[in-house]
Protein backbone atom coordinates (compact mmCIF):
# COMPACT_ATOMS: atom_id res chain seq x y z
CA UNK A 1 0.00 0.00 0.00
CA UNK A 2 1.23 3.45 -0.84
CA UNK A 3 1.50 6.02 1.92
CA UNK A 4 3.23 9.30 2.74
CA UNK A 5 6.74 9.29 4.23
CA UNK A 6 8.46 12.38 5.63
CA UNK A 7 12.00 12.14 4.27
CA UNK A 8 15.02 14.26 5.13
CA UNK A 9 17.75 12.86 2.92
CA UNK A 10 20.57 15.17 4.04
CA UNK A 11 21.63 15.34 7.68
CA UNK A 12 25.19 15.72 8.99
CA UNK A 13 26.61 14.30 12.22
CA UNK A 14 29.41 15.52 14.48
CA UNK A 15 31.77 13.71 12.09
CA UNK A 16 31.48 16.66 9.71
CA UNK A 17 33.93 19.35 10.86
CA UNK A 18 31.36 22.10 10.29
CA UNK A 19 28.56 20.36 12.28
CA UNK A 20 27.82 20.89 15.96
CA UNK A 21 29.20 18.44 18.51
CA UNK A 22 25.69 17.78 19.77
CA UNK A 23 24.93 16.01 16.47
CA UNK A 24 25.94 12.63 17.90
CA UNK A 25 24.00 9.58 16.71
CA UNK A 26 21.53 9.15 19.59
CA UNK A 27 20.64 12.85 19.74
CA UNK A 28 20.15 12.94 16.00
CA UNK A 29 17.81 9.91 16.01
CA UNK A 30 15.79 11.23 18.95
CA UNK A 31 15.28 14.66 17.40
CA UNK A 32 14.34 13.11 14.05
CA UNK A 33 11.67 10.99 15.74
CA UNK A 34 10.39 14.03 17.67
CA UNK A 35 10.07 15.84 14.34
CA UNK A 36 8.05 12.87 13.02
CA UNK A 37 10.49 12.14 10.23
CA UNK A 38 10.03 8.65 8.77
CA UNK A 39 13.29 8.51 6.82
CA UNK A 40 16.63 10.23 7.26
CA UNK A 41 19.80 9.87 5.24
CA UNK A 42 23.01 10.57 7.11
CA UNK A 43 25.44 12.33 4.79
CA UNK A 44 28.71 13.55 6.27
CA UNK A 45 31.31 15.30 4.15
CA UNK A 46 33.37 12.61 2.38
CA UNK A 47 33.02 10.28 5.38
CA UNK A 48 30.65 7.74 6.93
CA UNK A 49 32.08 6.32 10.18
CA UNK A 50 29.01 7.30 12.24
CA UNK A 51 26.49 5.64 9.91
CA UNK A 52 26.76 2.15 11.44
CA UNK A 53 25.85 3.54 14.88
CA UNK A 54 22.85 5.38 13.51
CA UNK A 55 21.68 2.19 11.82
CA UNK A 56 21.98 0.28 15.06
CA UNK A 57 20.17 3.00 17.07
CA UNK A 58 17.31 3.11 14.57
CA UNK A 59 16.53 -0.59 15.01
CA UNK A 60 13.09 -1.08 16.52
CA UNK A 61 12.34 2.63 16.33
CA UNK A 62 9.78 4.33 14.07
CA UNK A 63 12.45 5.69 11.74
CA UNK A 64 14.55 4.40 8.86
CA UNK A 65 18.15 5.48 8.37
CA UNK A 66 19.62 5.35 4.88
CA UNK A 67 23.42 5.10 4.66
CA UNK A 68 24.75 8.12 2.77
CA UNK A 69 27.61 10.50 2.16
CA UNK A 70 28.03 14.02 0.77
CA UNK A 71 30.96 13.71 -1.62
CA UNK A 72 32.94 16.71 -2.91
CA UNK A 73 34.03 16.43 -6.52
CA UNK A 74 37.08 17.80 -8.30
CA UNK A 75 34.96 20.75 -9.41
CA UNK A 76 33.94 21.25 -5.75
CA UNK A 77 30.38 20.20 -6.51
CA UNK A 78 28.68 18.47 -3.57
CA UNK A 79 26.67 15.34 -4.35
CA UNK A 80 24.68 13.11 -2.00
CA UNK A 81 25.16 9.37 -2.35
CA UNK A 82 22.30 7.29 -0.91
CA UNK A 83 22.28 3.51 -0.45
CA UNK A 84 20.20 0.65 0.94
CA UNK A 85 23.17 -1.14 2.45
CA UNK A 86 26.12 -0.04 4.50
CA UNK A 87 28.34 -2.40 2.48
CA UNK A 88 27.92 -0.33 -0.67
CA UNK A 89 28.55 2.89 1.21
CA UNK A 90 31.78 1.37 2.55
CA UNK A 91 32.85 0.61 -1.02
CA UNK A 92 32.21 4.20 -2.04
CA UNK A 93 34.11 5.30 1.05
CA UNK A 94 37.21 3.38 -0.05
CA UNK A 95 37.16 5.13 -3.42
CA UNK A 96 36.63 8.54 -1.81
CA UNK A 97 39.51 8.08 0.65
CA UNK A 98 41.80 6.99 -2.20
CA UNK A 99 41.12 10.36 -3.82
CA UNK A 100 40.92 12.73 -0.84
CA UNK A 101 44.19 14.48 -0.02
CA UNK A 102 45.14 16.31 3.16
CA UNK A 103 44.85 16.15 6.93
CA UNK A 104 42.31 18.01 9.07
CA UNK A 105 43.30 21.01 11.15
CA UNK A 106 40.84 20.90 14.01
CA UNK A 107 41.68 24.44 15.13
CA UNK A 108 40.71 25.78 11.72
CA UNK A 109 37.98 23.50 10.37
CA UNK A 110 36.58 21.86 13.51
CA UNK A 111 36.66 18.40 15.11
CA UNK A 112 35.59 15.27 13.20
CA UNK A 113 34.23 13.04 15.93
CA UNK A 114 33.26 9.41 15.64
CA UNK A 115 30.63 8.68 18.31
CA UNK A 116 29.15 5.21 18.86
CA UNK A 117 25.62 4.10 19.78
CA UNK A 118 26.44 4.37 23.50
CA UNK A 119 27.38 8.07 23.19
CA UNK A 120 31.09 7.27 23.55
CA UNK A 121 33.78 8.90 21.47
CA UNK A 122 35.37 6.20 19.34
CA UNK A 123 37.98 8.51 17.90
CA UNK A 124 38.64 11.28 15.44
CA UNK A 125 38.75 11.14 11.67
CA UNK A 126 42.11 12.68 10.77
CA UNK A 127 41.48 13.29 7.08
CA UNK A 128 40.70 16.66 5.51
CA UNK A 129 36.98 15.96 5.18
CA UNK A 130 36.17 19.58 4.33
CA UNK A 131 38.37 19.24 1.23
CA UNK A 132 37.50 17.96 -2.22
CA UNK A 133 38.32 14.69 -3.91
CA UNK A 134 40.17 14.72 -7.23
CA UNK A 135 37.30 12.79 -8.86
CA UNK A 136 35.26 14.51 -11.60
CA UNK A 137 31.55 14.78 -10.73
CA UNK A 138 30.53 12.44 -13.56
CA UNK A 139 32.89 9.74 -12.27
CA UNK A 140 31.44 10.02 -8.77
CA UNK A 141 27.88 9.69 -10.08
CA UNK A 142 28.98 6.68 -12.09
CA UNK A 143 30.52 4.97 -9.05
CA UNK A 144 27.36 5.66 -7.00
CA UNK A 145 25.20 4.13 -9.72
CA UNK A 146 27.45 1.10 -10.16
CA UNK A 147 27.07 0.47 -6.41
CA UNK A 148 23.29 0.64 -6.72
CA UNK A 149 22.91 4.04 -5.08
CA UNK A 150 21.21 7.31 -5.91
CA UNK A 151 23.07 10.53 -6.70
CA UNK A 152 21.40 13.77 -5.64
CA UNK A 153 22.93 17.18 -6.41
CA UNK A 154 23.26 19.05 -3.09
CA UNK A 155 21.54 22.38 -2.48
CA UNK A 156 21.48 23.55 -6.11
CA UNK A 157 20.12 26.95 -5.05
CA UNK A 158 23.11 27.78 -2.87
CA UNK A 159 25.89 30.09 -4.11
CA UNK A 160 28.68 27.73 -3.09
CA UNK A 161 29.57 24.08 -3.70
CA UNK A 162 26.50 23.44 -5.84
CA UNK A 163 26.38 22.11 -9.38
CA UNK A 164 24.99 25.45 -10.59
CA UNK A 165 27.52 27.65 -8.77
CA UNK A 166 30.50 25.54 -9.83
CA UNK A 167 29.51 24.38 -13.31
CA UNK A 168 26.90 26.92 -14.36
CA UNK A 169 24.23 24.51 -15.53
CA UNK A 170 23.36 20.81 -15.54
CA UNK A 171 24.26 19.12 -18.76
CA UNK A 172 22.41 15.94 -19.73
CA UNK A 173 25.57 13.85 -19.39
CA UNK A 174 25.55 14.47 -15.65
CA UNK A 175 22.79 12.03 -14.66
CA UNK A 176 21.68 13.12 -11.20
CA UNK A 177 18.69 11.16 -9.91
CA UNK A 178 17.32 14.25 -8.18
CA UNK A 179 18.26 17.80 -7.26
CA UNK A 180 18.15 19.04 -3.69
CA UNK A 181 16.63 22.39 -2.79
CA UNK A 182 17.51 24.16 0.45
CA UNK A 183 14.86 24.48 3.14
CA UNK A 184 15.04 28.28 2.90
CA UNK A 185 14.09 28.26 -0.77
CA UNK A 186 11.63 25.38 -0.94
CA UNK A 187 10.46 23.45 -3.94
CA UNK A 188 7.67 25.80 -5.00
CA UNK A 189 10.00 28.78 -5.34
CA UNK A 190 12.70 26.62 -6.93
CA UNK A 191 10.26 25.50 -9.63
CA UNK A 192 9.69 29.16 -10.51
CA UNK A 193 13.39 29.96 -10.29
CA UNK A 194 14.62 27.08 -12.46
CA UNK A 195 12.13 26.42 -15.28
CA UNK A 196 14.95 24.88 -17.34
CA UNK A 197 15.21 22.10 -14.75
CA UNK A 198 11.55 21.09 -14.97
CA UNK A 199 12.44 17.55 -16.08
CA UNK A 200 14.37 16.90 -12.84
CA UNK A 201 12.99 15.66 -9.54
CA UNK A 202 13.36 18.21 -6.73
CA UNK A 203 13.65 17.22 -3.09
CA UNK A 204 13.85 19.49 -0.06
CA UNK A 205 16.12 18.58 2.85
CA UNK A 206 17.43 20.22 5.98
CA UNK A 207 21.20 19.85 5.40
CA UNK A 208 21.15 19.96 9.20
CA UNK A 209 24.44 20.81 10.90
CA UNK A 210 22.86 21.32 14.33
CA UNK A 211 20.05 19.63 16.26
CA UNK A 212 17.69 22.58 15.87
CA UNK A 213 17.95 22.32 12.06
CA UNK A 214 16.40 18.83 12.06
CA UNK A 215 12.78 19.06 10.94
CA UNK A 216 13.24 22.38 9.17
CA UNK A 217 13.42 20.79 5.74
CA UNK A 218 12.07 17.49 4.41
CA UNK A 219 10.13 16.13 1.48
CA UNK A 220 6.94 14.15 1.76
CA UNK A 221 7.11 11.22 -0.60
CA UNK A 222 4.46 8.72 -1.58
CA UNK A 223 6.11 5.30 -1.37
CA UNK A 224 5.18 1.71 -0.63
CA UNK A 225 8.15 1.25 1.69
CA UNK A 226 11.55 2.77 2.26
CA UNK A 227 14.16 1.64 -0.23
CA UNK A 228 16.44 3.07 -2.87
CA UNK A 229 14.24 1.46 -5.51
CA UNK A 230 11.13 3.14 -4.13
CA UNK A 231 12.88 6.52 -3.93
CA UNK A 232 13.99 6.16 -7.53
CA UNK A 233 10.41 5.42 -8.58
CA UNK A 234 9.26 8.54 -6.71
CA UNK A 235 11.99 10.65 -8.38
CA UNK A 236 10.74 9.34 -11.74
CA UNK A 237 7.03 9.69 -10.80
CA UNK A 238 6.33 6.06 -11.66
CA UNK A 239 3.84 3.47 -10.38
CA UNK A 240 2.08 5.98 -8.16
CA UNK A 241 5.26 6.92 -6.31
CA UNK A 242 5.96 10.64 -6.20
CA UNK A 243 7.32 13.59 -4.31
CA UNK A 244 4.61 15.85 -2.91
CA UNK A 245 5.47 19.35 -4.13
CA UNK A 246 2.45 21.33 -3.09
CA UNK A 247 3.64 22.16 0.42
CA UNK B 1 45.63 41.75 -30.34
CA UNK B 2 44.74 38.28 -31.56
CA UNK B 3 45.04 34.90 -29.91
CA UNK B 4 47.97 33.89 -32.04
CA UNK B 5 50.09 36.75 -30.66
CA UNK B 6 49.22 35.83 -27.09
CA UNK B 7 49.98 32.16 -27.76
CA UNK B 8 53.37 33.17 -29.18
CA UNK B 9 54.27 35.70 -26.46
CA UNK B 10 53.35 33.37 -23.61
CA UNK B 11 54.35 30.12 -25.30
CA UNK B 12 50.92 28.60 -24.70
CA UNK B 13 50.06 25.02 -25.56
CA UNK B 14 47.13 24.86 -27.98
CA UNK B 15 44.73 21.94 -27.35
CA UNK B 16 41.99 22.88 -29.83
CA UNK B 17 40.80 25.59 -32.22
CA UNK B 18 44.11 25.99 -34.07
CA UNK B 19 42.34 27.52 -37.05
CA UNK B 20 40.68 30.17 -34.87
CA UNK B 21 43.82 31.80 -33.53
CA UNK B 22 43.20 34.96 -35.59
CA UNK B 23 40.30 35.71 -33.25
CA UNK B 24 40.61 39.15 -31.69
CA UNK B 25 41.02 39.27 -27.91
CA UNK B 26 39.18 42.27 -26.48
CA UNK B 27 39.64 41.75 -22.74
CA UNK B 28 40.29 39.08 -20.14
CA UNK B 29 38.34 37.30 -17.39
CA UNK B 30 39.46 34.99 -14.60
CA UNK B 31 37.15 32.65 -12.72
CA UNK B 32 36.54 29.03 -11.75
CA UNK B 33 32.89 29.37 -10.80
CA UNK B 34 31.02 28.93 -14.04
CA UNK B 35 27.94 30.67 -12.67
CA UNK B 36 30.08 33.77 -12.12
CA UNK B 37 31.75 33.53 -15.53
CA UNK B 38 28.36 33.19 -17.22
CA UNK B 39 27.06 36.22 -15.36
CA UNK B 40 30.00 38.58 -15.67
CA UNK B 41 32.35 37.79 -18.55
CA UNK B 42 31.97 39.44 -21.96
CA UNK B 43 32.21 38.67 -25.64
CA UNK B 44 35.82 38.64 -26.85
CA UNK B 45 37.26 37.86 -23.41
CA UNK B 46 40.13 35.46 -23.04
CA UNK B 47 38.99 33.32 -20.09
CA UNK B 48 41.61 31.99 -17.66
CA UNK B 49 40.50 29.12 -15.44
CA UNK B 50 41.52 25.99 -13.56
CA UNK B 51 38.15 24.35 -14.25
CA UNK B 52 38.46 21.53 -16.83
CA UNK B 53 34.90 20.13 -16.84
CA UNK B 54 33.25 20.03 -20.25
CA UNK B 55 30.78 22.75 -19.26
CA UNK B 56 33.57 25.30 -19.82
CA UNK B 57 33.18 24.79 -23.58
CA UNK B 58 29.48 25.59 -23.48
CA UNK B 59 30.13 28.68 -21.35
CA UNK B 60 32.86 29.95 -23.71
CA UNK B 61 30.58 29.30 -26.66
CA UNK B 62 27.57 30.97 -25.04
CA UNK B 63 29.58 34.06 -24.07
CA UNK B 64 31.51 34.25 -27.37
CA UNK B 65 34.85 34.19 -25.60
CA UNK B 66 37.96 34.48 -27.76
CA UNK B 67 39.24 31.32 -26.05
CA UNK B 68 40.02 29.54 -22.81
CA UNK B 69 43.42 29.23 -21.15
CA UNK B 70 43.83 26.47 -18.55
CA UNK B 71 46.29 27.52 -15.86
CA UNK B 72 48.86 25.76 -13.73
CA UNK B 73 49.48 22.86 -16.09
CA UNK B 74 45.81 21.78 -16.20
CA UNK B 75 44.72 19.84 -19.26
CA UNK B 76 41.19 19.51 -20.62
CA UNK B 77 39.31 16.36 -19.58
CA UNK B 78 38.77 13.93 -22.47
CA UNK B 79 35.13 14.85 -23.06
CA UNK B 80 36.02 18.53 -22.69
CA UNK B 81 38.60 18.26 -25.46
CA UNK B 82 36.18 16.36 -27.70
CA UNK B 83 33.55 19.04 -27.21
CA UNK B 84 36.10 21.82 -27.79
CA UNK B 85 37.10 20.24 -31.09
CA UNK B 86 33.49 19.68 -32.14
CA UNK B 87 32.50 23.27 -31.34
CA UNK B 88 35.86 24.63 -32.49
CA UNK B 89 36.60 26.60 -29.33
CA UNK B 90 40.26 27.47 -28.79
CA UNK B 91 41.48 25.84 -25.58
CA UNK B 92 45.05 26.59 -24.56
CA UNK B 93 47.22 25.74 -21.60
CA UNK B 94 50.11 27.12 -19.59
CA UNK B 95 52.23 26.10 -16.61
CA UNK B 96 51.90 29.63 -15.25
CA UNK B 97 49.67 30.18 -12.21
CA UNK B 98 46.41 32.06 -12.71
CA UNK B 99 47.95 35.11 -11.05
CA UNK B 100 51.03 35.12 -13.29
CA UNK B 101 49.03 34.50 -16.43
CA UNK B 102 46.44 37.17 -15.71
CA UNK B 103 49.21 39.67 -14.96
CA UNK B 104 51.00 38.99 -18.21
CA UNK B 105 47.85 39.08 -20.30
CA UNK B 106 46.81 42.30 -18.61
CA UNK B 107 50.11 43.83 -19.63
CA UNK B 108 49.80 42.54 -23.18
CA UNK B 109 46.27 43.85 -23.63
CA UNK B 110 46.79 47.11 -21.80
CA UNK B 111 49.96 47.95 -23.67
CA UNK B 112 52.89 47.22 -21.37
CA UNK B 113 54.36 44.76 -23.77
CA UNK B 114 57.85 44.91 -22.22
CA UNK B 115 56.74 42.89 -19.23
CA UNK B 116 54.68 40.44 -21.17
CA UNK B 117 57.11 38.08 -22.82
CA UNK B 118 57.91 34.84 -21.12
CA UNK B 119 61.35 35.03 -19.61
CA UNK B 120 61.68 31.37 -18.73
Amino acid sequence: MLRAFRCDLHIHTCLSPCADLDMYPRALIEKSITEKLDVIAVCDHNASENVEYLLSLAKGKPITVLPGMEVSSLEEVHVLALFDDLSNLIKLQATVYDHLPGKNREDIFGPQVIVNDRDEVEGMNERLLIGATDLPINNIINVIHVLGGLAVASHIDRPSYSILSQLGFIDPQTPFDALEISAATGIKQARRQYPELSAHAFIKSSDAHSIRDIGRGFSTMILQKVSIRELKLAFEKRDGRRIVEGE
Amino acid sequence: MNLETIVRLLDLKVFSGLDKLKTEVLDGYTGDLLSDVMANSKEGDIWMTRQVHQNIIAVASLKDHAGIILVHGAEPAKDTLEKAMKENIPVMGTNLSGFELAGRIYNILKGKKDNAAVDL
